[in-house]
């Protein structure tokens, strides 16, 4: 193609100084945009108010398909069902009879646990869910892993509650706007979630890889005890996740840890809810308990 | 039954043609449009977990810059690059400064290559698209603390095939932009 026309203003001083002009203000972008980069390199939340603004206005798109996606899930799924229906069915009905079974022992050991915790005075902490949303949007062309919630600061969302969905652990929330969130998802490389293994305790961490998988990293070194389809739950630590949600499942181990992946994958979750920071209600668990317990008694006062 | 023919060419669409010019809302307002829905397809059906979509914005930039040189000012990087660093998730200012930089390459792209066919806009293209991405993964890996280009190449490879695709619907973009519907 040959060069534009437009380039090539003649004698025109108008033109000429029009297109000088536009090469300054381009190059004036070029810097403007690296002093805004090295500003929220340092200070992520320098923007936050922009972009929170940004998604309410994009709300609406991102609500509708979001219904779209669970309705396009939902018909997939009545198709796929039907492929194989008699041996699911076998399967089920065999599932069914194993349930029943551990359902009675459950009910044994729920009654027994609660007869324990009476005898020794713990009051459990009722901790509430503080909303459901949807997640309307999500970070599918850079490198960061957010995701955009469909409700926010109205609802009483404050930075650093967590997400989980009925199956696990999504994240937690880093932005609120008015009526949007903004969720930094366990994939990304910036959240890193102190877990145990489900089965005996055993301490790690959770490291997004920002490529759909996550880092299962121990913290005692040495012989690496992880096997394939070992899952991890939080371990409460740290104080930012409430303890026992499932985050991962170990698929490949290796020297200090394993790969692994997500629990809840979001991109098939439908609502999720949001918890309110497990910190506070811990320090609420604890005090409960020490007034349901009455004040130390002294030993020399009887 | 014969279904009615879509016109071969988006001129027909429109009965009269003779004293008509195109509608100056849609002939400047679609390529800013286009591109700043394209940001927004931050906020498509799919949650990822990795980096997975092209950046379709980026991409539809590149291809009206390439369609109609001089159209789009060369200063269009810093208020685009603004509202797609919104949405994009990457830290702001990123899109600003690599749009920027990239109006201005393809005005030495213009100067040092002056008659380009398809193979040569889409090589051009992808080199742009690899710095773009490589460039956007660095900036977010430094705001994440973590090496983040290792996780691009199959998004790189995605965009680069796409990119025929998007010059395409640019190209239809562009004749809608020019509807003769404003009568003079």
């Amino acid at each position: 193609m040959a060069r534009s026309q437009d380039r090539r203003p003649g004698f025109s001083r108008r033109a000429q100084y029009g297109i000088f002009t536009g090469y300054v203000v381009a190059i004036l972008g070029v810097v403007v945009g690296a002093v805004l980069l090295i500003v929220s390199l340092f200070n992520p939340e320098a923007f936050a108010f922009a972009r929170s603004g940004a998604s309410e206005i994009a709300r609406p798109i991102g609500q509708a398909s979001a219904e779209s996606r669970a309705t396009g899930q939902g018909v997939f799924a009545a198709v796929g069902a039907y492929f194989n229906a008699g041996r699911q069915n076998a399967a089920l009905r065999r599932e069914v009879e194993a349930a029943r079974a551990d359902a009675v022992t459950m009910r044994a050991v729920q009654t027994e646990n609660a007869r324990l915790k009476a005898l020794l005075g713990i009051i459990d902490p009722q901790v509430r869910p503080i909303a459901a949303g949807r997640l309307i949007g999500s970070t599918a062309a850079s490198a960061r892993r957010f995701a955009v919630l469909s409700i926010g600061s109205s609802t009483g969302l404050r930075p650093g509650m967590p997400v989980r969905s009925s199956t696990g652990l999504i994240g937690r929330i880093v932005e609120t706007g008015r009526d949007t969130a903004r969720v930094l998802l366990v994939t990304d490389p910036d959240n890193v979630v102190p877990v145990r293994r489900a089965t005996d305790g055993l301490p790690a961490f959770v490291q997004g890889a920002a490529n759909g998988r996550i880092e299962i990293r121990l913290i005692n070194s040495g012989v690496n005890p992880v096997h394939k389809g070992d899952v991890f739950v939080t371990s409460g630590s740290g104080g930012l996740y409430p303890p026992n949600i499932p985050v991962a499942i170990a698929t490949d181990p290796h020297h200090d840890g394993a790969v692994g992946h997500l629990a809840s994958d979001p991109a098939d979750v439908d609502y999720v809810l949001v918890f309110p920071s497990f910190q506070p209600a811990a320090q609420a668990a604890l005090s409960e308990s020490e007034k349901a317990a009455g004040p130390p008694r002294d030993p020399g006062d009887q | 039954m014969m279904l009615p023919r879509f016109p071969a060419r988006a001129e027909d669409i429109v009965r009269n043609r003779i004293n008509r010019a195109p509608s100056p809302v849609l002939a400047v307002g679609i390529p800013w449009a286009s591109i700043i829905l394209a940001s927004m397809a931050t906020f498509s059906p799919v949650i990822a977990s990795a980096p997975l979509l092209p950046p379709f914005s980026y991409m539809m930039l590149l291809a009206w810059r390439m369609l109609r040189p001089g159209m789009l000012p060369v200063w269009v990087g810093l208020p685009l690059g603004a509202i797609d660093d919104l949405f994009s998730g990457q830290p702001f200012g990123s899109a600003i400064i690599l749009w920027s930089l990239t109006m201005l390459a393809m005005e030495v792209i213009d100067e040092r290559f002056l008659w380009r066919g398809f193979l040569q806009d889409w090589l051009a293209g992808s080199a742009l698209l690899a710095g773009y991405l490589f460039l956007a993964a660095s900036f977010a890996g430094f705001a994440a603390g973590y090496p983040l280009p290792l996780s691009i190449g199959p998004q790189l490879l995605l965009s680069v095939f796409l990119f025929p695709v998007i010059t395409r619907i640019v190209a239809l973009l562009d004749r809608v932009r020019l509807l003769p519907l404003r009568r003079i």
